[in-house]
């Protein structure tokens, strides 16, 4: 590695103030600091830090990120296979799979993390780590049959609109992964809903549809085995479909502490408690599905585990978390339930309560103020 | 006594170097006394550079508050006023002749003085500065009429040093201190004690306080946390602080007359050969403190623990309120995808890392900071380490938009910046934490002012 270090600090002159590729600094630093925790030490206050950093913080993400992905990018080759009515082998499934999804990560990546390169340039910030988890979460809510031009179009409006005009990482209100969904939900419709776009070329024939579109025309007879659902084995976005494999990043998450699980609670409840409620409404028959079904259905689980969670959008108070993810999951479900032009009530839900987090968080310290003034007032007059 | 208040959020971090508890004798010619201690004084020099002066002599005063005196803590000469950039006084160095001449301020049992002759001798013999307020962490207002006196007899920060063996045998100093502070508040003194730590008869058999147990991870030793739980700060509120050193050298004051300045400083850290204790004076010279003790790697010199204290150089002094000096390695290393090993013996909170395996570990940290500094993204971390009702990524975001009346609201004058020192160690984004609450609290002091 010395060779490497040595490398590294004979190129540094020409990136700080005045050298040659001064312009060049953020993009200079983002790939020694990737390869190398940088020697800077501290100066005043603790004079000792915790070894954690955004990248380590970052990097788990993208780790419990993995399950879904693979189950993914295998279950696209699965479905066309079966679409087709060709024989099961693993690997033709995985490689099909591998061709279509590998080149709308690739696409997310390059697209995101140039446009993030640049704003960190003009504004001489370091690279924030926050693009390698959103950019992984973008394909995996795609549906597989995704133009990449689209692709690349909604993550750079996810990246400008959704983040760097509030100031980048850390300053943005909606989660930059469901607004690169929402984009191409109602800019392109057509490719983003029906039954067409959830098999990657998928046999003119066979019914595509989702679970939830079967729903949304009532058809409760149609509906995949709830073994199947919660495997995964049904068309959907890229990364939504397993709940099993869901499960599994959400073990890693909340085994690490990155993701909270106060959060991925409240949501289940709030879905649950929804359902419940449909079932003695029962109006028909999309309400007098099993409640747990919600959960397994759609993008409700990836939702749950890894978009409500992100710490960024979401309330940040302990309280208001609870609030925040109860709410998430009601109205998840009520969407589904009540809006036919929305299949899938669950990005909605999401952004709508992202935006409405920060009051949450008003409230919650509000009470917090008013306890203190209270205490005030108290010891005045005793 | 009272029940055990018990702390749960926070947390201890096991360091390598606590120290041996032996108390050494240790003599040296060299002490330095340094105004940018004070939070707030403007000093105004008396003396110059060759001047003799003996222990309790006047160094320099506040210009603001110009009955506020610091004093020698020895007898000697002025051998350098060392300054800064803008000329800003960095350091009265004295020169010691080793004779220990003390002025005399006049013996007198506290109980029988008047509140103003207390006073007066704490101010003219430079003790007064021991004596500390919150909120803002600066010297006591002699005019003011605190509510309550706070005395934290156990420290719980990171290779602590133990105010049992430091108070041994020194019951009737301990004793007088109190006597003279119970003379300075109408509202109570409270001694507060370590439920499962706290043996010495020193402290348990005190009179004229009332003793509070409590038990707990740091920051339990902390004044600002006892404060919250046991009478909280409201607007307006002022509560006086010290610790048990301070109140010895008020002891002594008013036994023998004079300003004796001898403090028990604890040596620690990883980088110490023989940690130990040190009997010697207020603002002992870190050279002759560490000398041939020391491992060969480049080193970082912390006059206070690894949390809060000050960094100091080799030729620097131990700080006017540290009775603690801690030696660790410094961490101006590069290491290669440091973020993405395993990092099996890496200090870390977060479970990201495996520590939380191994919680009896102790560690040996260094000064780096492990990652560069963004803006806040994760949630939640700092309320596990912050015992306080109040929440600390928005009063800490109402710093940084100085938003005095939310600033306010949220609490900020319970807390000082030792109070969120560990919200600084487990930072991801690596804010400078303590820097933004300093900056929030002298913000409100210019306001109030």
């Amino acid at each position: 590695m010395k060779v490497l270090r040595d490398f590294l600090d004979k190129q540094k002159p020409h990136f700080v103030k005045g050298g040659k590729f001064e312009k060049l600094h953020s993009t200079f630093d983002a790939f020694e600091t990737f390869l190398f925790v940088p020697n800077k030490v501290t100066t005043s206050g603790a004079h000792i830090r915790d070894a954690i950093d955004m990248k380590r913080t970052m990097i788990i993400v993208v780790l419990a990120l993995l399950p879904p992905l693979i189950f993914g990018i295998w279950n696209v080759g699965y479905q066309h296979f079966l679409s087709m009515g060709m024989p099961y082998d693993f690997w033709p499934m995985f490689s099909f799979g591998l061709i279509k999804v590998l080149p709308i990560i690739i696409v997310s990546y390059v697209v995101g993390l140039a446009i993030e390169f640049a704003f960190a340039q003009s504004r001489h910030h370091e690279v924030n780590e926050g693009f390698l988890v959103s950019g992984m979460l973008i394909p995996l809510v795609m549906p597989p049959d995704v133009p990449l031009w689209m692709v690349a179009v909604a993550t750079a409006f996810a990246v400008i609109i959704g983040k760097e005009v509030f100031g980048g990482t850390g300053m943005n209100i909606l989660n930059p992964a469901l607004t690169a969904r929402a984009f191409l939900f109602f800019a392109y419709p057509s490719d983003m809903s029906g039954d067409k776009v959830w098999i990657a070329e998928k046999a003119d024939a066979y019914s595509g549809a989702t679970p939830l579109g079967h729903l949304l025309v009532l058809d409760v007879d149609k509906l995949p085995s709830d073994w199947s659902m919660f495997l995964g084995t049904i068309p959907g976005s890229i990364g939504e479909t397993s709940t099993l494999a869901i499960i599994l990043g959400a073990i890693v998450l909340i085994a690490t502490g990155i993701g909270s699980a106060r959060i991925m609670l409240s949501v289940i409840a709030g879905g649950l408690g929804m359902g419940l409620l449909f079932n003695l409404w029962g109006a028909n028959a999309y309400m007098n599905i099993p409640a747990y079904q919600h959960l397994i259905m759609g993008g409700f689980a990836f939702g749950t585990v890894y978009m409500a969670t992100d710490p960024v959008s979401a309330s940040q108070t302990a309280k208001g978390k609870i609030y925040y993810g109860f709410l998430i999951g009601v109205i998840a479900v009520l969407i589904r339930v009540f809006n036919p032009a929305y299949p899938e009530g669950m990005m909605l839900a999401i952004l709508l309560m992202n935006v409405f987090s920060p009051l949450i968080d008003h409230y919650v310290l509000q009470s917090n103020i008013k306890k203190r003034l209270k205490r005030a007032k108290s010891a005045v007059s005793a | 006594m009272s029940n055990v208040i018990k702390i749960k959020k926070g947390l201890n971090i096991n360091l390598v170097g606590e120290a041996e508890k032996t108390i050494k004798e240790l003599s040296t010619d060299q002490y330095a006394i340094k105004p940018t201690d004070f939070v707030g004084v403007f000093p105004k020099i008396l003396v110059k550079e060759g001047d003799a002066v003996k222990a309790g002599s006047p160094l320099f005063i506040d210009k603001h508050r110009e009955n506020i005196t610091f004093t020698s803590p020895v007898s000697g000469k002025v051998r350098e006023i060392k300054r800064g950039a803008k000329r800003v006084l960095l350091e009265i160095k004295i020169e010691s002749d080793g004779k220990d001449e003390s002025i005399d301020f006049g013996a007198g049992d506290p109980l029988k003085l008047k509140r103003e002759d207390i006073v007066g001798k704490l101010l003219q013999s430079g003790v007064w500065p021991f004596i500390r307020q919150r909120p803002y962490s600066v010297i006591a207002n002699p005019a003011d009429d605190p509510k309550a006196i706070f005395i934290s007899t156990f420290d719980t920060s990171p290779l602590a040093p133990d105010n049992d063996l430091i108070v041994h045998g020194q019951g009737d100093a301990f004793q007088k201190g109190i006597d003279a502070l119970s003379q300075l508040t109408s509202g109570k003194v409270h001694l507060n004690i370590d439920a499962n730590a706290t043996h010495s008869k020193v402290f348990t058999n005190s009179k004229r306080v009332q003793i509070n147990e409590f038990s707990g991870p740091h920051p339990a030793g902390n004044v600002g946390v006892q404060i919250s739980r046991l009478d909280p700060i409201n607007k307006g509120d002022v509560v006086w602080y010290l610790y048990p050193q301070d109140v010895l050298t008020i002891g002594r004051l008013f036994i023998d007359g004079k300003f004796d300045s001898t403090r028990i400083i604890s040596l620690t850290g990883s980088e110490v050969l023989r940690p130990a204790y040190f009997k010697t004076k207020l603002g002992v010279n870190i050279e002759t403190l560490v000398k041939n003790n020391t491992t060969d790697v480049n080193k970082r010199y912390i006059s206070g623990n690894v949390l809060t204290g000050k960094k100091v150089d080799l030729d620097g002094f131990v700080g006017f309120y540290s009775t603690h000096v801690t030696v660790i390695p410094e961490g101006d290393y590069f290491e290669f995808l440091g973020w993405g090993l395993p990092g099996f013996d890496k200090f870390s909170v977060s479970r990201s890392y495996p520590a939380f395996l191994f919680k009896n570990r102790k560690y040996r940290l260094d000064t780096n900071y492990h990652g560069g500094e963004r803006a806040f993204v994760m949630t939640g971390q700092y309320e596990k380490v912050f015992p306080f009702d109040i929440y600390p990524m928005q009063l800490l975001k109402a710093i940084m938009v100085e938003d005095i009346d939310l600033m306010e609201n949220l609490g900020i004058y319970e807390v000082d910046e030792e109070d969120f020192a560990l919200c600084e160690v487990v930072d991801t984004s690596k804010t400078e934490i303590q820097v933004l609450v300093r900056k929030g609290l002298d913000l409100i002091r210019k306001e109030m002012s």
